[in-house]
This record gives C-alpha cells, structure tokens and sequence, in this order.
C-alpha cells in the first residue's frame, strides 16, 4: 500500500520544479498584478505599502455607501472584527499554509488566549490583575506552550491524524471551560480589561461600543506579525516550513529536522491565535464557554484557504472576508455556515490554490534569481548555441 | 459545592457492573460507526470527515420514519411482532437515507478531486466542507432542537446477574453490533467485492491492472460504510432518544473514529474491539471523574495516546492484509 502521497505520479517533483520555472519565467500569462510587484523597484514597494497601510488605518473612518456594513451592523466594529479574523487567518496560515499541518482545533488557542486576558484583568476572576496590554504578551506566551505541549505529542503523526486530534483539541479546551469551576462556564467573566486612556468626555477610549481604536490595536499588531513573519519566511525557519509542506519525506532525508520546523509553526501560529483571542476578549468585554465551538475553527480555516494557502495577504484578504459577508449582507448571515462549507468544497475542487495561491516563494534571494532565471529566459537559444560553434 | 472533578473510586466500583453493561453497549453503537471509518480509510487511505454526518443522516430518517408510522414519546402500544416490523422499515429507510448521502458525499467531495489527483491536504479540506454543508442543510431545515424522542419499546431488564440488571436494549445492540461485524468481515474475506476491496486497500495500481474496478470499490465501500452507519443510527436513536440534531453526528462521529484508531484502523475486528472498548473506557472514566461530560475528554486522550504508543492500534492496521 502507498503511504506517502496515494495519488502522486513518479515524476511529480521534476514537474513540480518545471512548473516552478514556469512560473517565474512567463511573465504576462495570468500573473499581471503579482509580476507587475514583482517588477517594482524595493522604493516603489515600499511607497505603495505606505498608502495600503494609511489606507487600512483609514477603512473605520469612512463610511463608503454599499461596501459598508450599515445599517445592521456598526462599521467600525465590524472593521474590528474583520481585522480580528485576518490576525486569526495569519496565524493559521502559518500552520497550514506554510507548514501544510491541518488544525482544525485552532478555536482552542484562540480560547485559551481569550481566557487568559479574562483571568488576570476582570474583576470576577480571584487571580493577581494586570493592566490588559500585558495580557497580549502573556495570552501569547500561555498559548505557547499549549501548543507545544499539544505538539509534542501529536506532531508526529501523519496529516489526517493530526487534523482529527486537534479537532478533539479544541473540543476539550471547550468542555474544560465548561466543567472546570474556575472558568466559571456559561457565567463567564466580564468588564474584562482595555488599554488605557479616557475621551474628553470621560469615556475609555476602548470602549467595548467603540470598535475604531480596538481596530486601529488589531492592525498595528498585524503590521508587526506581517514584518516579523516575512523575515521568518525568508529565513531558514521558512524555507524548512516550505521544505516540509512541498514534501515531508524528502525534507526528512534532506537533514531538515521536520519534527522541530513543525512545532515551530504549531508554537507561533497559537500564539498569534492567542493574542487574538486577547483582543477579542477586550474588545468584546466578556469571554464565557459559548464561543469557542468547532464551527469557529471551520470559519478559520476557511478564511486561509480561501485567501490562498500559503499566502500571508491572502489570509488578510480571507479572513476580512469571512468577517464581512455575513455582517454585510445580513440576509444570508444565518446560513453563513452552509455557504462557507459550500464554499471549501467549489475551492478544493475547482481553485485549491484559494483566491490569492501562494507564489513560488522558494528561495531565500528571491528577487536576484528571479532576475537571472529571466535572463536565461530571454536568451534561451544562446548557450547552445555557442556550445556547438566551440565544436 | 460538588467538585468538578473526583476520583471517585467507590463509585466506580459500585456501579462497575452495570457501567459495564452500559458501556458495551455504546460501544457497540461506535463499533457499527468505526466501520465506515475503517473500511474508507482502508480503501483510500483517509479520513471520511463527513461519516459523521452520513451517520445523522440516518438518524433523522429513522426519527421520520418511526414518528410517521406512530411512534411517539411514549412506549406504543403494540404487539412485539408489531413493533419488530415497524423497527425493520425503519431501519431499511435509515440505512437508504444514510448510504445515499455516503454516495453524494463520495461523488461531489472526493471523486472530482481523486481524478486531478489533488494532495491529501485538499480531500480532507473539501471533506470537512462537505460535512459541514450537511450539518448546516439539516440545521436550516430542521432549526437548533433535537427532533421529539421517539420510544420504541418498553425497555425491560431480562436479565438480573448479581444485582446488575440487564435490559433488552443493550443485549440487542450488543449482538447486532457483533453479528453486523461478523457479516461485514465475512464479506470482505469471502465475497468477490470484498476480494476486490481489499486488492485495492493493498495496491490501488495493481489491483487496476488485475481488472479490479477501483471507482467501483470506492463507491462501495462509501456505501457499505453508509449502511452500517444505517444500523448503528437506529441503536442510536433508541439508547440517546433526544439525540437526534444537527450537531449529533459530530462528537459521535469522533468517538467512533477514535475507536477505529484504537482497534487498528482499516481492521473490520479491530473496528468492534476498538469500539466495545472505547465504550467501556469512557463509561469508567465519566463515573470514575463524576461528570458526563468527562467522557468525550476521557475519549479524546485515549486517541491521543494510542495514536503516541501505537498507532497502528491494538489489531494492526492493515485491511488489504486480510486473509481469506
């Protein structure tokens, strides 16, 4: 019986690295917006970086008729939870993107993360309080070490296995919330903490009604995880990540020490899931057990497969999308669940590279070789050529 | 204040009888599950996320069955005779019901991606889709409740073992679970589809150059997966009669799958002995920590374990190595 890949041809990593070729080598074919990037001078990409990022910082403010999701939604909250499901889709991404580990208890961190902010900044938890800033550092080192200690354990075992257990991860995360006395259950805890400051008039400045500086605090710590990330994609860690999803067994043979790489990916994709589930739980004011069902991590998974596996903006894009559809057309917001369900089939079938797949990102001087790989392209018939008249 | 959690011996010694009874009994309800778990894993070599809610399928379509024929709340008022042949109709319904959503699950989830040869990764995320549309299909036409429980019949003990009494319910589930297993193994060590299932469990390529008709394997062991999914729907609805709603299928559906796991996944004996286990090993542990809901998370760290100590489960896991 095959166990490695049931469907794979024998020559499938040579066509793989053809495709690869390709791709990088045709430049016009479908790839207009990335190759037109791909083109732009590193000042040329920072500038319009720049204006996406002022741009992003500026989506609360202005109310565009049609796109927003009012009146039965309050945009600036809905702003907050869209950016909220893009940190969540990062986060994932990371694992099942980039390391190609299906998690499918991804809630779990998430919980965990939102707890940890109840527990030490509500007043209904008997624990030591700390300002709720803190909290996001520390939602993320907890979540840490839930997902070694879930990793270690788990990471071993093939794909489908993995996706089961985390599967029952996430339930038992639930469940404990619910039977454990200490996380008070369906009670829950309340006032949980915001960041400081007050409005002239008085009021928090992170108020849980006000969803803009909730909003502005999630995309600040995007823009820091985005940075953070791309220098870990293009590092070592990145590249044994890519190593390790393309093909575990070779990666293994190739010295990659695919077991460490794995928990790497499982560690920092729950912490960001933790710390969003911290900002969550400060945004929102209140965490009890209600919240945390398998459904959610579905909802996540979607976001990154639809944004495109793999690809870090896309999961911005994937994970904004899943929050907005169903605040913004809020007829359908009652089966959003069948829809996205319909939705990961229709992509696994027919675009299961999501609406942004990732680029062949394989090599740690991207740019430079992409540059000479055209240049060979451009003269291809050249070096032959000269072989032949040297004879 | 009642302790959330106790080790709580004692009572795990008085009630060890009858929540031995009680445990094999579920066990023989997730046995009938790991089949279809097993026989798909053992053919394709994944896990069929949505045999959960092939499973629940079944179980609705028993509840409409039964309820239109005049089952209710309360235990009918019929001859034994009676009531066997209404059980048997419904039976029949929930098993179609159920094998003719394994049959759209295998059509529209796995055969166009089987075709471009999709990675692994991909069959799993459309299968997960794919159950997720279910769940949510029987949601929006059915609402959040269970459907009203249904009585079959007035469930007497037969047998009384030392203090410990034995109801008919669970020798029922119990036989049929083991006779169901007996069949079902049969079938693949002795049948010419079952030969054929497991020529393709051992080597998919081969077993199409010898002339097995491997699409037509697949198709069926979804469908025999789904039929037995049919049976364990009916035992199902008469242990947990308030059980039947959209969500239903899920827990259950990794229970079974870890029983699988336990017994040695793609193992027909290993499904039943995974499964009689599980169900005993949940039932200690929920009466052992004092709470129900202590055996999903007992469950779960079981599959955790096996699947660190021995992955390949208790029986071996190997359906093409079956000898006939």
């Amino acid at each position: 019986m095959s166990t490695g890949t049931p469907m794979g041809g024998a020559s499938e990593s040579q066509a793989r690295a053809d495709e690869l070729v390709d791709e990088i080598t045709k430049p016009s074919r479908l790839r207009g917006l990335s190759d037109w990037w791909n083109h732009l001078p590193r000042v040329g990409q920072w500038g319009f970086l720049l204006i996406a990022v002022a741009a992003a910082f500026a989506l609360p403010l202005v109310n565009i008729p049609l796109v927003t999701t009012e009146p039965g939604n309050n945009w600036p909250l809905a702003c907050a939870e869209m950016a909220r499901y893009a940190l969540v889709a990062i986060g994932l991404n990371v694992v099942v993107g980039q390391a190609g580990l299906l998690d499918l208890g991804y809630v779990g961190f998430f919980a965990v993360g939102a707890y940890v902010a109840a527990l030490w900044t509500s007043p209904d938890s008997t624990m030591v309080h700390i300002p709720y800033l803190l909290t996001l550092p520390l939602a993320a080192m907890v979540t840490v070490v839930f997902g070694v200690l879930l990793g270690i354990p788990t990471l071993r075992l093939r794909g489908d296995y993995l996706a089961i257990v985390t599967l029952g991860f996430g339930e038992i995360i639930r469940l404990l919330a619910t039977i454990i006395p200490a996380l008070k259950g369906q009670v829950g805890f309340q006032q949980i903490g915001r960041p400081p400051g007050e409005n002239a008039d008085g009021n928090p400045v992170f108020a849980n009604s006000e969803g803009a500086p909730w909003y502005w605090l999630t995309i600040t710590v995007i823009i820091v995880v985005m940075i953070a990330l791309g220098n870990l994609e293009r590092s070592r860690v990145g590249r044994n990540w890519i190593a390790l999803r393309e093909d575990e067994d070779a990666a293994e043979i190739m010295g990659v020490p695919t077991f460490r790489y794995k928990l790497w990916a499982f560690g920092i994709g729950a912490a960001l899931g933790g710390s969003a589930g911290a900002i969550a739980a400060g945004q929102i004011g209140f965490v009890n057990n209600q919240r945390f069902d398998v459904q959610m991590s579905i909802m996540f998974l979607v976001a990154v497969v639809l944004g495109g596996q793999g690809n870090k903006f896309g999961a911005i894009i994937g994970g904004a999308l899943v929050a907005y559809i169903p605040l913004r057309f809020t007829a359908i917001a009652e089966y959003k669940y069948l829809i996205f369900g319909a939705v990961l089939v229709v992509l696994m079938i027919f675009r299961p590279q999501g609406l942004f797949g990732k680029r062949p990102h394989l090599l740690t001087f991207e740019r430079r070789a992409h540059k000479r790989i055209a240049n060979l392209a451009d003269a291809p018939t050249s070096a032959p050529a000269a072989k032949e008249a040297g004879q | 204040m009642n302790q959330w959690i106790t080790f709580d011996w004692e009572a795990l010694g008085a009630n060890f009888w009858s929540a031995t009874v009680d445990g094999l009994t579920f066990g023989g309800i997730y046995a009938l599950v790991a089949l279809g778990y097993t026989l798909v894993y053992g053919v394709l070599n994944l896990i069929n996320f949505a045999h959960s809610e092939v499973f629940i399928v079944g179980a609705y379509a028993i509840v409409f069955t039964l309820t239109s024929l005049g089952f209710g709340p309360s235990v009918p008022n019929l001859a034994w005779y009676a009531i066997a042949a209404n059980l048997l109709l419904a039976v029949i319904f929930g098993m179609l019901a159920a094998a003719i959503t394994a049959f759209i699950v295998e059509r529209v989830a796995y055969k166009p991606l089987r075709a471009k040869g999709a990675p692994r990764l991909v069959f799993l995320i459309s299968a997960i889709g794919m159950s997720f549309v279910i769940q949510y299909l029987i949601f929006v036409w059915r609402g959040p409740n269970p459907e009203p429980s249904v009585i079959m019949f007035k469930n007497e003990a037969i047998f009384d073992i030392g203090g410990t009494l034995i109801y008919f319910d669970s020798i029922l589930i119990v036989t049929a679970a083991i006779l169901m297993m007996v069949v079902v193994d049969q079938f693949i060590r002795r049948t010419k589809l079952g030969r054929g299932i497991r020529a393709v469990a051992q080597d998919p390529d081969t077993a199409t150059l010898m002339g097995v008709n491997r699409e037509r394997i697949i198709i069926s062991t979804f469908v025999i997966g789904g039929l037995l999914a049919g049976v364990a729907a009916l035992f199902y609805v008469m242990k947990v009669p308030s059980g039947v709603l959209y969500m239903g299928g899920f827990l259950l559906g990794i229970k079974a799958f870890t029983a699988a796991v336990l017994g040695g996944i793609g193992n027909v004996r290993g499904a039943l002995l995974g499964g009689l286990l599980l169900g005993l090993i949940g039932n200690y542990g929920q009466i052992l920590l004092g709470s129900a809901q202590w055996t999903d998370v007992v469950c779960f760290v079981v599959l955790i374990i096996v699947l660190m100590v021995r992955p390949e489960g208790i029986l071996g896991s190997n359906l093409g190595k079956v000898r006939a």
